[in-house]
């Protein structure tokens, strides 16, 4: 099955280990990687700041750039959500209303393009230790994709899930939230890894690099030892590695 | 009081309510377990999914059909004797209802909670022409003696204060001479207030629901003192946002079904009232004079705008209850009387952006404030068109954003500009950076983020590089 990767502007530039992983974990899983070079980020930080117009031009850029892949793959809920919104974002608009919808069709967050477009659950991997997962506001609530990387991370060898306490609650990212009302989400971070540390776990596992940034930085900053890792990351450790 | 509540900047307001220890450990405290009971009430009922539906399918009928149904409501409200007066303004709702006041001669009024009578900010106006207003529901009475201090909850209004507090208070304004118990201090409230209703010669409710086949104007409470004030005082007024409607008593029940569960997890509340005009011959109780004021004060404006699905709200408050931002901030800081994802997105509609432009961004956009609206107000897609509003009709967005924002729009206009950008970007920061692993003190705006966090540094070599010379590899081994 031909796959082509959205990577997304931080996996891009901060997190390639995630891309990485995300390459290597779909060609394991049977998958030809396909990665147009023209695609850049998705609009969203513009978008969600009420800067619609200019979002637009990156939005016909990937629509573009997407316009013959089979399946859009992303390894973050946040960016497919994105993605799954141009075909409302351009519905009005007779040139790319189409194209928008089909790309929108045709996206899907990596752990929900593994479970219900592979149909596969369980993936052969080991990683020893006690972890909670980080339920993301959009993956979550918004894509909708709720189960899928819970099922997958069950089977993982030798992982030990805890529950997190109030895991609806964001963690106080926000995209440019973070920076326009940097205390607030400061206070929502720390709430966030207050519950993290009283879970006491090895690692914080989660599906959305924005979100993973916001806490790592935050846990980074406590000298805390918990292991951040992207869900990618974890699923493509080799059994018995 | 007014729909602004409070001077200053918004994040000025933040930073002081975020010091509030205690008030922040209320409200966490409060939406932990008013989520819990939410969920207990809404699993017994069945599939909560399909009654919001129902519950959406009837507002934005309702809504669709605002004027037929008004016109329905206030017919049946003069047919039984009943007035109906229709205010455009806040200042033409108080000025009626200051007129009603006169001609009675009254000077004793009793008030059972209400949002919309402090949005038009009518205590004060009644207080100007020598009246005596009396706040009977348990949070506001204390807020009132308080020296009016404003809601920070729609539905819990004393959210913030502590019961130490509030035994202080009433030492100090009301003689009261025993402990911090609740039960004390309400028991202490009670007998205040009795002798309030006794004597009340006009009596001030909200509505929760007027129905427009049947004339019924209906309130829930769990103090019963509601009933206190539609039952003593021979005037009642009635005062009601104009989109607080359902058609029918068959809508009626399906919508406090939705509202005692999604407020505070009661399958009902303690007192359900239903009042069906002024006191008829052949009745015991009730007012001989009922007047219901229909107050627009902006709403119509609202109508057929992208934001009409706000005038769906049934004033639950759930939102408040989830949202992780009013969580911290308390509902002081919004600086309006609607606090909460309701209020970021109804304060602006109602009083403008010039004193509420901050609040469409206090949000981060989760999403859990529209996942538990009992009606299925889109919350979230609200802020954000109130955000689109703001920088694109409005002009309001800071320059420096706006640049910023134009050079993201032409930067990823092509994937070559962002190729060549980035490129440059991720070796010059890096040289910058000296190696380090994180940013610690960031400048201008990434200062936001280094006060509390680290800042990943982006790496030397982008994700896209070693994917170039992986697909070459591969393409290496085929051959």
């Amino acid at each position: 099955m031909r796959v082509t990767l959205f990577s997304t502007c931080l996996v891009d530039l901060f997190y390639t280990n995630v891309g990485i992983s995300t390459v290597e974990l779909l060609e394991k899983l049977g998958c030809e990687v396909d990665y147009p070079k023209g695609q850049i980020c998705c609009g969203q930080p513009a978008y969600n700041s009420g800067y619609k117009k200019d979002s637009k031009n990156a939005m016909k850029q990937l629509i573009k750039t997407f316009d013959d892949a089979e399946y859009v793959v992303t390894p973050s809920g946040s960016c497919a959500l994105m993605l799954r919104e141009y075909g409302h974002i351009f519905a009005d608009d007779e040139k790319w209303a189409d194209r928008s919808k089909r790309l929108s069709d045709k996206t899907y967050e990596l752990t929900e393009f593994i479970v219900n477009v592979l149909g596969i659950d369980s993936i052969p991997s080991t990683l020893e230790g006690k972890a909670v997962f980080h339920t993301s506001c959009h993956m979550t609530r918004l894509l909708g994709v709720k189960e899928e990387p819970k099922l997958l991370l069950s089977n993982v060898d030798k992982l030990e899930m805890k529950p997190l306490a109030n895991a609806h609650n964001c963690c106080g990212f926000g995209g440019t939230f973070s920076v326009k009302m940097g205390d607030i989400s400061s206070e929502m971070v720390q709430e966030k890894t207050r519950s993290i540390k009283e879970a006491n776990v090895d690692y914080v596992i989660g599906a959305d690099c924005g979100c993973l940034m916001n806490i790592g930085g935050r846990l980074k900053r406590e000298k805390e030892t918990v292991e951040v890792l992207h869900i990618a990351e974890v699923l493509n450790r080799e059994m018995g590695v | 009081m007014s729909i602004k509540i409070k001077e200053g900047k918004f994040k000025e307001r933040v930073t002081d309510e975020m010091k509030n220890d205690f008030m922040r450990k209320a409200v966490s405290g409060a939406q932990d377990s008013l989520g819990n009971r939410r969920l207990l009430s809404t699993d017994k009922l069945g599939d909560w999914e399909s009654w919001r539906t129902a519950g959406n399918e009837i507002r934005k009928h309702t809504i669709d059909n605002l004027t037929h149904y008004l016109t329905m409501l206030s017919e049946q409200i003069s047919a039984k004797g009943g007035h109906v007066y229709f205010a455009e303004t806040d200042e033409d709702a108080r000025n009626y209802i200051k007129d009603v006041v006169k001609k009675k001669n009254a000077k004793k009024i009793v008030k059972s909670k209400s949002m919309v009578t402090e949005e038009i900010g009518l205590n004060a106006a009644l207080e100007e022409i020598d009246c005596e207003v009396i706040e009977t529901d348990l949070g506001e009475y204390i807020l009132q003696v308080d020296d009016h201090d404003p809601p920070s909850h729609i539905v819990a209004p004393a959210l913030h204060k502590k019961k130490e507090q509030i035994r202080d208070v009433f030492i100090e304004k009301l003689g009261y001479d025993k402990t911090e118990d609740p039960g004390e201090l309400a028991k202490h409230s009670r007998k205040m207030l009795r002798e309030k209703f006794l004597n009340a010669e006009v009596g001030i409710t909200g509505c929760n629901f007027a129905v427009a086949e049947t004339g019924t104007i209906c309130i829930v409470t769990n103090e019963g003192n509601a009933r206190m004030v539609t039952t003593i005082p021979k005037t009642q007024i009635t005062v009601m946002g104009m989109e607080r409607l359902v058609p029918s008593l068959e809508d009626l029940d399906i919508m406090v079904s939705l509202l005692t569960r999604a407020a505070v997890g009661q399958p009902i509340s303690s007192y359900v009232t239903l009042l069906n005009g002024p006191k008829a011959e052949e009745e015991v109780d009730g007012p001989e004079d009922l007047h219901v004021v229909i107050v627009d004060n902006g709403r119509s404006k609202i109508l057929g705008t992208e934001f009409q699905d706000i005038l769906n709200c049934i004033r639950c408050g759930a939102c408040l209850n989830v949202c992780p931002v009013y969580r911290h901030i308390g509902g002081h800081s919004y600086g309006s009387i609607y606090p909460g994802p309701v209020g970021a997105v109804l304060t602006p509609l109602l009083d403008g952006y010039d004193d509420h432009k901050d609040l469409p961004y206090a949000s981060t956009l989760c999403g859990a404030c529209t996942d538990v609206c009992p009606v299925k107000i889109p919350l979230h897609d609200l802020l954000l068109k109130h955000r689109q509003e703001i920088v694109e009709q409005g002009g309001r967005a800071p320059m420096s954003e706006k640049l910023l924002m134009k050079a993201f729009g032409f930067g990823a206009s092509s994937g070559g500009l962002y190729e060549s950008g980035t490129k440059i970007a991720t070796v010059s920061l890096k040289m910058l950076l000296r190696n380090k692993e994180t940013i610690s003190n960031g400048p201008g705006m990434m200062k936001e983020w280094t006060n509390s966090k680290e800042f990943p540094t982006p790496k030397t070599s982008r994700f896209r590089d070693w994917m170039s010379k992986h697909e070459s590899e591969k393409k290496h081994d085929e051959r």
